[in-house]
């Protein structure tokens, strides 16, 4: 757990890039700082590892404060990916992804057999271990350097837009990855961003900072998206930000339809307008429109590829996207195994909206009311 | 003229005894390698102070502002006010030594701090942020970085030696000056082209082995010589920078 | 001071000799510095090859090139143009990688608006790279004229005369005065060349803010 108390940062250029925060980070969740350019994200990261000293208020680490620690041995301790990777250029991948490891002495043999576990881990090709950071690609160098933060594996990871240089289909892939690497390592981590959509959808709880460096809201993303704490924050949050929402709220609630399907280079029995077509493993693959095919066998051409297709685990996002991106006007859903398991109408998502429960606005403590529970007390 | 330089070089006296080339040719190496490591014992150190502390830096300037002075002349001042105090044969080649330290020295220097200061402030932010200390931040990773920088100073350091430690054969300095001295003061062309085409091969040697000594020593992650593999998945890759740019000075 | 007010006379004509054998050579190396750096980084494939004969040359001890230059020139021994021809080859040395990293140093964005706008191979280069360049043109400028005036000093070992004259003179027949004169008017010279580059720099380029001018 992280505790920031009352934090403040004024440079010595009279600029105050942070002023009297105070939040808690809960061990093994993901906390965001979200906020416009400038705001003092990084500042109040860096706060964190004393890469900058605050002015005035304490920042605690499971209950000991990080001033009385020696800054060097804090950070050996606490991953740090920087923003833009930050790698040695002059180090090879492995060497660069090493580096802790080597500060805290363990044997080279160790230190290899790591970083090469590591370069896995992160998805990289082993074969690039012994590469120079200036021979990858942006993506590549970011996943780097969430390899050499990991390599200790330190409880505590701060990530400073780790994945801001990229273009946005790899940012979503790296994304997933993350969240993916947290289900199973569970760190405690503060992540930030100057993207809200990253925020909400990689945060266990999302703070907003505004300019000046003041905390305008922390709580979890549905219930900053439900109850934002003022103006700034529901400007910030977006327009959509009721159709995003749904993506907090699970789809099992919702009764599915059996749907007839064909199997792709079998001849369509039905003569509705709209035909589900999928494979030998019942896995969709499209639509088509029965009368246009005839009597010859489906063939890949004829699919109609537009729709969507939502896990029945998933969210009411995925499954009313479903429902509207579908030429037939019934979303398709699937299991975990990506295997067919019925169809839903986009009114009968609508209903189940409609039942969800919003979270409920704290009305005594708008800024801090929807934080997430830290050992019974609010942070 | 082409004709007596190949005379020169054909009389068997040219290559014997303690004026022949094989003793003038180690002379001439020995002083340079001497003067070079005691300038850069002296300039790395003071180089990687100011560059890692940033204090100080009115040393570089003062350093380079000796470029104004000219060789020759720091040559003879130096010669005629020490000379006197330094007994026998030393007389001669100590202040030449002095002098040819000093005149290395600001190339060295300027390199060690160019190179320090051009060390991409993310990498050496990464350094601290992983947990290095002071030293470890400036041994790991910022002398690796400046090492490019630093060897073109010491490059430029010896070929001003070189260059340098000929003209002070005037002052009875050994070394193969002494052919293009000698020769020049008898008006034995042959002498004194033949030794300058010596020297011309010697300085490009030399600058020869420090370049490849770079390419051994400098990490290929900072110089672009490494192969571009394929790029398998993500986005194009980040552009390189230059790793190599000049530090010149001579004289 | 006081041999300086009784040779004075003399001490301004070697320095004018002083002056034409080192500037000279930085004007033609300029000169000729343009289209060979242009050509390196214009036919990219031609930039190892010209950067590396160029940093050969410039290995060459002074004493020795001018030795040699009669040799390559058939000229004369003591003849001056040794000198001139020495020194211009050392200018070039250092001009050719500067002018090609001055060059190549000009934004692409700017370059390929240039392009856009219609400039084309030769406007292109004197209407918008090089006027860009300037700066960094400037600075190797600088860099060869101190070395310039510091090198041309040796030509006296070889009988060229020139403010190196009062150095040997000085110390021969152990005349302080004259050997300090002689290193002054060296450092005034080398000064008062790097002063008027810097300020014709600024002149050429107007847009960049006074005192932010050359590095
Ligand atoms: N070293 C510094 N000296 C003075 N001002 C700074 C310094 N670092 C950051 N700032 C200022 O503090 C504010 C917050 O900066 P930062 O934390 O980097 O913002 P963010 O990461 O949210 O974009 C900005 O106004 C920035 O200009
Ligand atoms: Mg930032």
């Amino acid at each position: 757990m992280i505790r920031f108390d009352g934090v403040t940062k004024q440079f010595p250029d009279g600029t105050t890039a942070v002023d009297d925060l105070s939040l808690t980070a809960p061990t093994g969740k993901i906390t965001v700082l979200v906020g416009p350019s400038g705001c003092g994200k990084t500042t109040s990261l860096r706060m964190v590892n004393r890469m900058i000293e605050p002015t005035r208020g304490g920042i605690s680490l499971d209950g000991q404060d990080t001033g009385r620690m020696d800054a060097a041995e804090l950070r050996r301790g606490i991953g740090y990916v920087i923003q833009h990777a930050g790698l040695f250029p002059h180090r090879t991948v492995l060497d660069n992804i090493g580096t802790v490891p080597r500060l805290l002495g363990w044997d080279k043999k160790k230190v290899k057999d790591r970083s090469r576990e590591l370069l896995e881990v992160v998805g990289l090709d082993p074969k690039l271990g012994n590469r120079y950071p200036t021979q990858l690609s942006g993506g590549q160098q970011q996943r780097v350097g969430v390899a050499r933060a990991l390599a200790a594996d330190p409880p505590v990871m701060l990530m400073d837009e780790p994945f801001s240089a990229v273009d946005p289909i790899v940012r979503d892939q790296l994304q997933d990855e993350f969240l993916r690497l947290q289900d199973e390592l569970g760190k405690t981590i503060v992540f930030v961003t100057h993207d809200i959509d990253e925020a909400i959808k990689l945060g266990d709880q999302v703070a907003v900072l505004r300019v000046g460096g003041t905390l305008a809201q922390v709580a979890e993303p549905q219930y900053l998206l439900a109850h934002p704490a003022d103006d700034f924050v529901a400007d910030f949050v977006g327009k959509d930000r009721g159709y995003r929402a749904l993506q907090f709220e699970h789809a099992p609630r919702l009764t599915l339809h059996s749907e007839p399907s064909v199997v792709v280079g079998e001849t369509p029995s039905s003569r509705a307008s709209w035909l589900l077509v999928v494979d030998d493993d019942r896995t969709p693959l499209g639509w088509v429109e029965p009368a246009r095919v005839g009597d010859r066998p489906v063939a890949s051409e004829d699919l109609h590829r537009g729709g969507t297709v939502a896990r029945a685990s998933g969210s009411l996002r995925g499954a009313l996207d479903a429902a509207l991106s579908s030429p037939a006007r019934r979303g398709v859903l699937v299991d975990n195994d990506g295997v067919l398991v019925g169809t839903v109408r986009a009114h009968e998502v609508l209903t189940a909206i409609e039942e969800t429960e919003r979270p409920e606005r704290d009305e005594d403590d708008p800024v801090h009311g929807g934080a997430m529970d830290v050992s019974g007390e609010r942070g | 003229m082409i004709p007596s330089i190949l005379e020169w070089f054909r009389d068997p006296m040219t290559w014997s005894g303690p004026g022949g080339v094989p003793t003038r040719l180690l002379e001439h190496l020995w002083y340079t390698v001497v003067t070079v490591v005691i300038a850069a014992a002296i300039a790395v150190p003071l180089g990687l102070w100011v560059g890692h502390t940033g204090r100080a830096r009115w040393l570089v300037s003062v350093a380079n502002s000796l470029r104004a002075v000219p060789t020759l002349g720091l040559l003879f001042a130096v010669s005629l006010v020490v000379g006197p105090y330094i007994p026998g044969d030393l007389a001669f080649t100590a202040p030449s030594i002095a002098v040819l330290v000093l005149l290395a020295i600001p190339p060295i220097l300027a390199g060690t701090y160019a190179g320090i200061d051009a060390v991409d402030p993310s990498a050496r932010d990464a350094a601290k942020g992983v947990g290095m200390r002071g030293r470890q931040v400036l041994w790991q990773v910022e002398l690796p970085n400046a090492l490019p920088l630093l060897l073109s100073g010491v490059k430029s350091a010896m070929l001003q030696v070189v260059a340098t430690a000929t003209i002070a054969a005037y002052l009875g300095l050994g070394g193969l000056g002494r052919y293009l001295i000698d020769g020049l003061a008898v008006s034995d062309i042959g002498e004194a082209a033949g030794g300058a085409l010596l020297v011309g091969l010697l300085a490009i040697v030399l600058e020869g082995v420090l370049s490849l000594l770079q390419r051994r020593v400098v990490s290929p992650g900072l110089t672009g010589r490494t192969a571009r593999g394929s790029q398998d998945g993500d986005d194009a890759p980040q552009a390189e920078a230059p790793a190599d740019a000049p530090v010149d000075v001579r004289g | 001071m006081d041999w300086f007010l009784a040779n004075w006379p003399r001490v301004i004509d070697l320095a004018g000799s002083h002056l034409y054998l080192s500037g000279v050579p930085l004007v033609v190396g300029l000169v000729l510095s343009v289209p060979l750096g242009w050509a390196a980084v214009r036919w990219r494939a031609s930039y190892p090859a010209i950067i590396t004969s160029s940093g050969l040359l410039y290995t060459i001890p002074s004493l020795a090139l001018f030795i040699v230059m009669p040799l390559i020139l058939g000229t004369r021994i003591l003849d001056p143009f040794n000198v001139l021809a020495a020194m211009t080859v050392y200018t070039l040395a250092l001009l050719v990688r500067t002018v090609a990293d001055g060059l190549s140093a000009v934004p692409d964005h700017v370059e390929q608006a240039a392009t856009a706008m219609g400039y084309g191979g030769l406007r292109r280069l004197f209407g918008v790279q090089l006027p860009l360049a300037v700066p960094v043109i400037a600075s190797g400028l600088r860099v060869a004229s101190v070395s310039n005036v510091s090198i041309v000093s040796v030509a006296s070992l070889i009988g060229v005369s020139q403010l190196g004259d009062l150095l040997i003179d000085g110390y021969q027949r152990v005349i302080y005065g004259e050997l300090l004169t002689g290193i002054l008017a060296c450092v005034v010279l080398a000064l008062a060349l790097d002063r008027l580059i810097v300020l014709g720099a600024r002149l050429l380029t107007p847009w960049q803010t006074a005192g932010g001018g050359a590095a």
